[in-house]
């Protein structure tokens, strides 16, 4: 079955993998780790800068040298006046109208505030931005940002950083289900590309992940299992898998099988 | 005066946003900024005061996820 191109407001990607760029041992590693994972998309922030060493300049250079598209975020944002105001600030240094919002709700989980990104998620759509809201399964909620302007959702699997996979597997079908055509990525909580194959499987359209391949010993060979994991996932998908049975049925033909006269039990 | 640049107290000379870029050594990078939790376009920075107590954000690219 030919897959049909992976495309979010308007731009077609060649990777369903999306990477973030924190937390790597060195920038080296993060390049290598863009490169093996064939991200055409990464993640980035705006910060405070941390002393007089120019890092963040460094950083920026490093990422454009890669060719690669941003998606700037909001990470760490606690309120719709916080995230509003970090986008706009971010669209201008980034040169992006792309935005992954995050209003986080709660400090242990960081589980996002569905309120306020849905009126941060209107706010920054009226103002031009192509806004990749970072959600939970919630239909309702998914619903809202869809009507806001959404044109893509980004449903957590497990919390950030925790690498627990798929928390609400019946949930995220749920959402598909709903939203058969509006571009679904899994953001947040993948641990191994066994995680990230069973989301594509299920028929999402991307994963965006962070840490799995930063915090992994050989982040770089992370990088590509994901890749490989992801296309495994989405040809699955694509090729129409078999449905659980609650009963075995042999796969060797039972016609012409040897002793198949005899009877069944001696 | 004294305002606040990224959290921290700062007694400065400059009366404007883009003085104040200049005198902390910003003026040749590429920087985000806020005042006071609104964000200020780059163009606007030579055009908007500065007042006692303010609160100033001067953001650069960093990673994220």
């Amino acid at each position: 079955m030919r897959d049909v191109p992976f495309k979010v407001y308007d731009t077609t990607l060649g990777s369903r993998l999306l990477l973030g760029t924190a937390q790597y041992p060195s920038p080296a590693v993060l390049a290598a780790a863009v490169k093996a994972s064939g991200a055409e998309v990464v993640t980035v922030s705006l910060r405070r800068e941390a002393g007089a060493n120019r890092a963040g300049e460094s950083f920026w250079t490093l990422i454009r040298e890669l060719g690669v598209r941003v998606l700037p975020n909001t990470a760490g944002c606690r309120s719709v006046k916080e995230a509003v105001t970090t986008a706009e600030m971010a669209r201008e240094v980034f040169a992006t109208d792309w935005i992954k919002l995050e209003v986080i709700g709660d400090d242990d989980l960081l589980q996002p505030d569905v309120f306020g990104l849905v009126e941060a998620a209107e706010i920054l759509v009226r103002a031009g931005f192509k806004v990749f809201p970072y959600t939970t399964e919630d239909l309702r909620v998914a619903e809202r940002l869809v009507g806001a302007g959404c044109e893509v959702l980004m449903p957590w699997g497990a919390p950030i950083g925790s690498g627990r996979g798929l928390n609400n597997v019946f949930g995220l079908q749920a959402l598909r289900k709903n939203f058969p055509a509006t571009p679904l990525i899994i953001d947040a909580g993948i641990g191994t590309p066994a995680h990230a194959a069973a989301a594509m499987e299920l028929g999402y359209d991307a994963i965006l992940l962070n840490t799995a391949v930063a915090k992994a010993g050989d982040p770089v060979t992370m990088a590509r299992a994901f890749a490989l994991g992801i296309e495994a996932g989405r040809l699955a998908y694509s090729a129409d898998p078999i449905l659980p049975r609650d009963m075995a049925e042999p796969s060797t033909p039972q016609i012409g099988r040897a002793f198949s006269d005899l009877p069944k039990r001696a | 005066m004294q305002i606040h640049v990224n959290g921290k107290a700062h007694e400065v000379a400059a009366t404007t946003l883009a003085a104040l870029l200049a005198e902390l050594d910003y003026h040749d990078k590429l920087v985000a900024t806020a005042v006071n939790q609104t964000f200020v376009r780059a163009t606007d920075r030579p055009a908007t005061p500065l007042k006692p107590g303010d609160a100033v954000e001067i953001l650069v690219p960093r990673q994220g996820g």
